[in-house]
């Protein structure tokens, strides 16, 4: 539970025993992909529930509660659902993007996870790049998002895409320059290196105020850039009945509504790896016998444990703010957050530059 | 065959059959997302060669730039069913001759040249070295173009904040 290396390396080296060359690497691929799918899908169903519970309290209501001790298998009698459900097919759309934007969308995700350290050894690939890697990937969704909306020859559906697509692209803005700020700290964008560079304490504690602000404009950019409330003027029920998703059924919508929640977690895994100490655990200056407590937690429940913490936060904005206006929410992040970003850069590379950080 | 061959026609054949399906195609919206698929089996190429860095720049700044801008301004220009003229015969023969000449121009010249292998040895494909050239002052360093390209975005970002005014000053 501790160290995976020497279990992956066990897979690895038995199928190269035991294989040719070709075949073990295709039958690697093939578990490794069958691995990320299995926990895209089990985790995207826990994230709809967690949702649905927290959303609950925060209205004073009990949140889905018949179907498994707590209404813990509601999701899943969901997804059953959605799986029967008829696909509608649209006489005047185009049937060849209407069919191609869901795949887009949750492929741009699904990618995304590979590059994200889960644990120590725990990484489908340690790319020298790796979060230009994620922020390039994620880039591609909101294509998916901005052709279902055309595709879909409806007039909601193209103001949801409209309004999801300016959202987008000023939003990746922030998003990129707040990490940029982690990244001059940890002097590489390789996932590996930026946790191993917060060994002795994570970076929203060493980088001082500055550090902190970048992960506050990360949580409202990222937010923002899974077009979640109080940034969901994209999809919108009560203006836009749905927006870029209006006309999709079954299956299909399922497809938006699982990467939504996916790419909530990748923004949560983001912020964990590169703020909050990724897999390590949390320790404080020279306290020998606490850290050694600390260090009996194994890596895995560490991650999981920010993230959710970083998902419960997202969540909580959603249910307690109230939606922006499209004005509002350009002139927040052009007149405000990048500004704020760009000086925050500047301090951070001074900060960096004088060695002041801890 | 060995696998990474394999990959390497998979994502020729991609780039190849979707760069004529993006010219072909009549609808406009569908020949850009055709050429979202060229530009992204291009940054499977520059995996493959193990540029990462090249590959994520053309991921961003090509599909996930370009081609959202291309598609935004077919969001606000064109409709479903609308769809490009078939062109005239005149015209399609006019083309294709063009394009033959064009493409057989090229495939002489291809085929005399004769590539020798570098002697030098590789550079890094680290990000740190690529960000060390990009703002080095020294003789191989890219400190002064990446300047003067900013100067260049500068002037077209006043220009287009001028043009998009409604009051003329």
């Amino acid at each position: 539970m501790y160290d995976f290396t020497p279990f992956i390396e066990s897979i690895t080296s038995y199928l190269n025993e035991n294989l040719s060359p070709f075949w073990a690497g295709l039958i690697s691929m093939v578990l490794l992909g069958v691995g990320i799918l299995l926990f895209y899908a089990v985790l995207g169903l826990y994230l709809v529930y967690a949702e649905r519970k927290i959303c609950a309290r925060m209205q004073n209501r009990m949140g889905p509660n018949r179907v498994g001790p707590g209404g813990i298998f509601q999701t899943i009698a969901d997804l059953i659902k959605l799986l029967l459900k008829e696909l509608i097919y649209i006489r005047n759309a185009d049937s060849l993007l209407f069919n191609i934007a869901p795949f887009i969308v949750i492929v741009a995700s699904i990618m995304a996870i590979g590059a994200i350290p889960f644990a120590k050894g725990l990484q489908a690939v340690d790319l020298n790049i790796g979060v230009l890697y994620i922020l390039a990937i994620s880039s591609m969704g909101v294509i998916g998002i901005l052709i279902a909306g055309w595709a879909s020859n409806s007039k909601y559906s193209v103001i949801g895409a409209m309004r999801s697509g300016a959202q987008v692209i000023s939003y990746e803005l922030s998003v990129g320059l707040a990490l940029l700020g982690i990244i001059t700290f940890a002097g590489s964008m390789q996932f590996s290196e930026i946790i191993a560079s917060q060994e002795d304490g994570w970076w929203i504690f060493k980088g001082h105020i500055p550090a902190m602000i970048a992960f506050v404009i990360f949580l409202i950019a990222g937010t923002a850039e899974t077009n979640r409330g109080p940034f969901d003027l994209a999809e919108a029920e009560s203006e836009l009945t749905a927006g870029f998703h209006t006309e999709y059924s079954g299956i299909k919508f399922a497809f938006f509504f699982l990467a939504e929640y996916m790419n909530m977690f990748i923004i949560a895994a983001v912020a964990t790896t590169l703020w909050l100490g990724g897999w390590l655990p949390f320790h404080l200056f020279r306290w020998g016998a606490f850290n050694t407590v600390m260090d009996f937690i194994p890596p895995v429940f560490w991650f999981f444990g920010k993230a959710a913490f970083v998902i419960y936060l997202m969540m909580w904005f959603k249910w307690t703010f109230p939606r922006l206006r499209i004005d509002q929410l350009l002139a927040l992040e052009w007149k405000y957050l990048l500004p704020i970003n760009l000086m925050n850069l500047i301090l951070i590379a001074f900060l960096t530059l004088m060695k002041w950080h801890f | 065959m060995t696998g990474p061959k394999i990959i390497f026609f998979i994502l020729a054949a991609a780039i190849v059959v979707f760069s004529i399906l993006s010219i072909f195609s009549r609808r406009i919206l569908r020949a850009a997302i055709y050429l979202l698929f060229v530009l992204v089996a291009m940054a499977g190429l520059y995996y493959m060669m193990n540029f990462q860095f090249l590959a994520a720049v053309q991921l961003m700044l090509y599909a996930g730039g370009i081609v959202v801008l291309i598609i935004f301004s077919i969001l606000l220009t064109s409709q479903i069913d609308s769809k490009l003229q078939a062109p005239k015969g005149s015209h399609l023969l006019a083309g294709g001759i063009t394009a033959i000449a064009g493409i057989a121009l090229s495939a002489i010249t291809i085929l005399q040249f004769t590539f020798k292998p570098s002697q030098e040895n590789a550079v890094g494909t680290d990000m740190r070295t690529i960000g060390l050239q990009l703002m080095n002052t020294d003789v191989q360093g890219y400190a002064l173009p990446f300047e003067v390209i900013s100067v260049l975005l500068l002037a077209a970002l006043v220009g287009s904040i001028f043009i998009a005014q409604k009051k003329k000053v």
